[in-house]
């Protein structure tokens, strides 16, 4: 399309939309409130999925030793975990040590330990793996191999439950999807219906264009413009509010309720662009399936 | 404009039938017309005047036959094509077709914003018509601000900015005034002797015997002899018996 033709379309979807301000306003409103959910559901998953990242980095294996391990085989076996694929790190923390620090951390029962005869916690190996390597398949099974020595009594894997927030995330992940799906069909069908009514309010206008020898592409451009138009201000405007109601929101919540383990961030600038993108492809879509079943000669 | 195969015909009818359903609109029309001929479609209503013309502008497609217009076979166009047939005709109706929320100017401008004409060449024509139909103060007006026969001045002024071959009129003066009947008839007559091919179709007695044109005469879908109209003077004599 010639440049001189995109302006004078482009000018005309403006009067056009001026002339028809209200319907128009209406449908942007309805839009943005799609785009808002829309995002906000982006906004939560980003967070839930930066919470997520930073619980699986702090995954570490436990191996609990048998009893009769002697001392002697501690450095043998380190080394065999070592060379395991995907441990990055082994500790040792002799049994004295682990009971120390549970007296630390539980320092208001301390009358639980008084009548210990003997020590009950066994010797632990604290593994740690390579990042990258840290999806929950690779746990489990390094944690498997780790148990197939017979100097290990049991593993534990502390965040175990993990996992199953893990498979919950993903559950809402694909919900939230498919709501995503849902809200774009709704702003295709609004933008549809506010095309289809423009266009049955005006039908008598296009006759007359029709017979002075306009085609069905002149007629036409001016709405696609507007279903874009209307898509890229509802999409803005829904994440414009988002973005106030996330200042409102991070600026009112206690700093360190967040601090300990991620930082509350806003929907990245990629996103936000992506989520326009689709309210605009959106607004095209709904102008292409509203008048694709008129101007037929 | 009888039926011959004269090479200057700008339009060529053969055979032509027209049918809705099971009602005959048209039937077995031929005929030639000259370029720059002033041809007037006479006949009484429901005769087929507005079909024939509808048919012309691919308003409607024909049922039988062939229509060339300036050697183009109306039956053989693309859809796609349609638009550009209808850039070569100025069309005037009876109820003046303009858009109402658009002003006189922009209503006019229209023909040239189709065939992508410049602004500023654009302007300049419009003046120019509005002047020619004495409408240059209302360039800015809406149509429902003007007269019924103000309207159709519009309308004819919309018909001749593109500088069409054809000018088609159906019923051009069916709902204006005998004064304002009188000025759109001396603008289209104004136009054929600036060289346009000018087709009126009209049921009005009065323009038929006023008009110096060539005149078809339908009735029931059929071309006849046209009937003898009595003169204005006799008509005259008659109302002041």
């Amino acid at each position: 399309m010639k440049t001189e033709w995109l302006i004078f379309f482009t000018k005309r979807a403006f009067q056009d939309m001026n002339s028809n301000r209200f319907l128009h306003i209406v449908t942007i409103i309805t839009i943005s409130l799609s785009i808002l959910i829309v995002s906000a559901f982006g906004l939560f998953f980003t967070n839930i999925n930066d919470i997520m990242v930073s619980w699986k980095k702090g995954v570490k294996i436990m191996a609990y030793l048998n009893k009769d391990v002697e001392k002697i085989q501690l450095p043998e076996l380190k080394q065999k975990i070592l060379s395991l694929y995907g441990v990055s790190a082994v500790r040792f923390i002799p049994k004295e040590d682990a009971l120390e620090e549970l007296k630390q951390q539980m320092k208001r029962q301390m009358a639980l330990f008084e009548n210990l005869k003997e020590n009950p916690l066994p010797d632990v190996f604290e593994i740690q793996m390579i990042p990258s390597t840290q999806n929950w398949g690779k746990v489990e099974i390094l944690a498997a191999q780790v148990e197939m020595f017979p100097q290990v009594a049991g593993v534990e894997y502390g965040q175990r439950w993990l996992g199953r927030v893990t498979g919950i995330f993903n559950l809402f992940k694909f919900a939230g999807t498919a709501m995503c799906l849902v809200f774009f069909m709704a702003s295709v069908f609004i933008v549809a219906n506010t095309i289809r009514l423009l266009f049955f309010s005006r039908r008598e206008e296009f006759e007359i264009m029709r017979l002075v020898g306009a085609t069905d592409g002149f007629i036409k451009a001016p709405f696609y413009i507007e279903g874009i138009l209307q898509g890229i201000l509802g999409g803005v405007t829904g994440i414009l509010i988002l973005f106030v109601i996330y200042v409102i929101i991070t600026s009112n919540v206690d700093p360190g309720i967040s601090s300990g383990f991620f930082v509350m961030r806003f929907l990245p600038i990629s996103i936000s662009m992506g989520i326009v993108c689709c309210s605009m492809f959106a607004g095209w879509l709904g102008c292409y399936l509203s008048l694709k079943q008129f101007l037929k000669y | 404009m009888t039926p011959n195969t004269e090479e200057s015909a700008i339009i060529r009818i053969f055979h032509v039938h027209k049918r809705f359903g099971k009602k005959n609109a048209l039937t077995d029309i031929t005929l030639d017309v000259e370029q720059n001929d002033l041809l007037l479609v006479s006949g009484p209503s429901g005769a087929g005047k507005s079909t024939l013309l509808k048919l012309l502008y691919l308003g409607e497609a024909l049922t039988e036959g062939q229509i060339l217009i300036d050697g183009m076979n109306l039956s053989r166009i693309a859809a796609n094509r349609i638009p550009v047939v209808r850039r070569q005709f100025g069309i005037i109706f009876q109820d003046y077709k303009l858009i109402q929320t658009k002003t006189v100017y922009e209503n006019i401008a229209l023909v040239l914003e189709v065939k992508g004409e410049k602004t500023r060449f654009i302007q300049k024509k419009v003046s120019s018509v509005l002047r020619t139909v004495g409408m240059e103060e209302r360039i800015n007006s809406f149509p429902p601000s003007l007269s019924g026969g103000e309207q159709q001045r519009i309308a004819v002024a919309r018909a001749v900015v593109g500088d069409p071959k054809i000018i088609l009129a159906d019923e051009p003066t069916g709902s204006l005034d005998s004064e304002s009947a009188s000025v759109i008839m001396d603008l289209l007559m104004g136009v054929h002797a600036r060289g346009a091919t000018v087709i009126i179709a009209t049921h009005d007695k009065e323009i038929i015997r006023d008009t110096k044109g060539k005149v078809i005469y339908l009735k029931d879908g059929l071309m006849m002899e046209p009937p003898m109209i009595e003169p204005l003077i006799e008509k005259k004599k008659t109302i002041t018996l």
